[in-house]
């Protein structure tokens, strides 16, 4: 080992209480008198709260007044709590990596409520572990990059020009890539948008007129995106229109691609024009109110169904929406909608569902298991409370079916290397804690790409990613976890497996010298390619197999 | 043979990713469990060889959980 001699090493052990979560059922005053046992110890200080202000500021103070090289915590779990520590060891100047951890609250207090001496016992052994281990780490040093202050967001719909914006105002270079001739996406397809009967032109013309104003957004229309190499801060995307190639520097990127809108072919008699979409209708509606008198809508066509399980949400507000227009264009037009649940959430929606049935928009649920059948001039439908099939006369069958995805999302996923689900739709890095993130850094998501959302949620998802990429173009520098895999050049067969694992293609194979190598950068040190490793030849950059209670695997 | 009962000393190689989150998970929950076991938190559960292994019995482990 090249550690640092015996005598090098002073441990600093803060042993918490964390109110009355780990003292009220551990002996500490046993625990303190524990650790002062443990070989290199020269400090141990009990805290209330050790992550409070004034615990980490005993910290800071103990560093430099004891000289400690290394620091644990015995407190709760590292995965919430160890950053914290790790940077009240840096601001101190100890190299945070010269920090350890013991549990001894989710795995120690809270699991062994009832058997204190036992439990003491434990956390005892758990301290023990970490001021062993704290004596074998060595220093690692983060790596420090440079960074392009600009964005590129694909997809020039509502929500990545309001991205775009955002960003543009934040005074950052800003590429809108956009596949068709205009930007707007799918709202320049809809007729008026409620509860303000606004046409969404309106919002769409005064965004595009804004990015087009600002001169930090460059607009491309008739573009697309066909390469993208590099990682967080040091993105070089390919951008192609008019059968043109340009590279461009980024530091983030956004996807905001949106969705399309699924066209029945097959379902319900499907023709374009006596049984249309509900987008088939708000074109309609564009040119003024349709001749029909008796307007028939399905809802869930295509989704909430074995090939597509989801609810598309969007589609019950977008039914209710027209049946409203119908109504007030003329109140002798029948409008039935057939449901099977009405997904109405929010105060205004909830006012716009009553509105309709003020206006005598009549509402009927079926089973899925005996749709509605649409005939010549009527719809038949098994109505559940009278237990018989009844016939509603209709001149226009109006079909809700859900937005999915872009045909190119796949295509997407693969050269940005982030991940679609089952339905095409993409996944953010955490569902509650990053919902606008990729798991890959540098690289975010909004609007219809990510799920169906109306306009306010794009809007809103489209700011939210913007000041998320605002976290990463804000910085002078960024430095990246120490705690990254290495392989060994003389070990590595050269067989791949590592590379195939690896979900931040962080991992590079060199055909002349017949090896692998990890990019540091791009490595987020998760350790899933260990099972890959064929000859052991990857390797946590402090990986010590030596000593069981000495492995710092994770980070 | 002692009268005392045996209680043996389990070593608990966790993944971070998954068995130790499950092991916070279980505090969290307030799930209680026999305090025989010592945790150790591993990048990943294929990371623990069974050299490993074997030096945790070495040095008086009565059973080796690894979980992942």
């Amino acid at each position: 080992m090249e550690d640092q001699t015996k005598t090098d090493i002073r441990v600093g052990v803060f042993v918490c209480d964390c109110g009355s979560n780990i003292a009220g059922y551990l002996d500490m005053q046993a625990l303190v008198d524990y650790a002062k046992t443990l070989p290199n110890v020269v400090h141990v200080q009990e805290n209330l709260y050790t992550c409070s202000e004034g615990g980490i500021n005993e910290i800071k103070n103990a560093i430099p007044k004891y000289n400690l090289t290394r620091v644990v915590v015995a407190s709760c779990t590292p995965r919430t709590h160890e950053p914290l520590f790790m940077g009240a060891c840096e601001e101190a100047g100890l190299n945070p990596y010269l920090f350890e951890m013991a549990n001894i609250r989710d795995q120690c207090s809270w699991v062994h409520m009832k058997e204190k001496e036992r439990g003491t016992e434990r956390a005892k052994g758990q301290i023990g572990m970490a001021v062993a281990k704290a004596a074998r780490l060595r220093e690692l040093s983060r790596i420090q990059l440079g960074l392009t202050h600009r964005a590129v967001v694909i997809g020039g719909g509502i929500s990545g020009m309001s991205a775009a914006m955002a960003l543009g105002n934040m005074g950052y270079e800003v590429d809108l890539v956009e596949k068709s001739d205009r930007l707007g996406g799918l709202l320049n397809d809809l007729n008026l948008v409620l509860p303000a009967k606004e046409p969404p032109s309106n919002l769409v013309n005064d965004l595009a007129g804004r990015l087009n104003e600002n001169p930090k957004v460059t607009v491309h229309t008739r573009s697309t995106v066909s390469k993208s190499e590099g990682y967080v801060g040091n993105f070089v995307v390919t951008i192609n229109g008019d059968g043109e190639d340009k590279t461009v520097k980024t530091g983030v990127i956004i996807v905001a691609i949106g969705g399309r809108v699924l066209k029945p072919e097959g379902l319900f008699g499907y023709d374009g024009k006596m049984v249309v979409t509900q987008l088939d209708l708000e074109a309609m509606l564009k040119d003024g109110a349709p001749a029909s008198k008796n307007v028939v809508m399905i809802q869930c066509v295509g989704s909430r169904c074995a090939e597509r399980t989801y609810c598309s949400r969007i589609c019950c507000m977008t039914a209710v929406k027209n049946a409203i227009l119908l109504k007030e264009a003329d109140p002798e037009t029948k409008v039935t909608i057939l449901y099977r649940d009405m997904q109405m959430y929010g105060v205004e929606n909830e006012d716009m569902f009553r509105r309709s049935k003020e206006l005598g928009v009549r509402y009927v649920t079926f089973d899925p298991a005996s749709p509605p059948r649409v005939e010549d001039g009527k719809v038949l439908v098994h109505h559940l409370r009278m237990g018989r099939e009844i016939s509603i006369p209709a001149d226009l069958v109006v079909l809700s079916t859900p937005v999915i995805a872009q045909e190119e999302a796949g295509d997407i996923s693969t050269m940005l290397k982030v991940p679609v689900n089952e339905n095409g739709f993409f996944l953010e890095g955490h569902v509650k804690l990053k919902p606008l993130d990729f798991a890959t850094d540098g690289v975010y998501l909004c609007g219809n790409a990510r799920f169906p959302s109306t306009i306010r949620e794009a809007v809103s998802q489209g700011l939210g990613a913007a000041a998320r990429a605002a976290i990463v173009l804000s910085k002078d520098a960024l430095f990246t976890s120490g705690i990254v895999a290495d392989i060994n050049p003389d070990t590595c067969c050269g067989c791949l497996g590592c590379v195939d694992v690896c979900p931040y293609g962080a991992i590079n194979y060199f055909e002349d010298r017949g090896v692998c190598q990890v990019n540091k950068v791009l490595c987020k040190g998760c350790g899933g390619d260990a099972p890959q490793r064929a000859r052991r030849a990857v390797r946590g950059s402090t990986d010590s197999p030596t000593n069981r209670s000495t492995r710092r695997l994770s980070r | 043979m002692s009268n005392e009962q045996f209680e043996p000393t389990i070593i608990g190689f966790l993944c971070n990713w998954c068995a130790y989150a499950g092991a916070d998970l279980a505090g969290v929950s307030r799930l209680q469990y026999p305090p025989n076991l010592r945790t150790i938190r591993t990048l990943c559960s294929a990371t623990v060889g069974p050299h490993q292994i074997l030096k945790a019995f070495q040095k008086g482990a009565d059973g080796v959980f690894v979980g992942g």
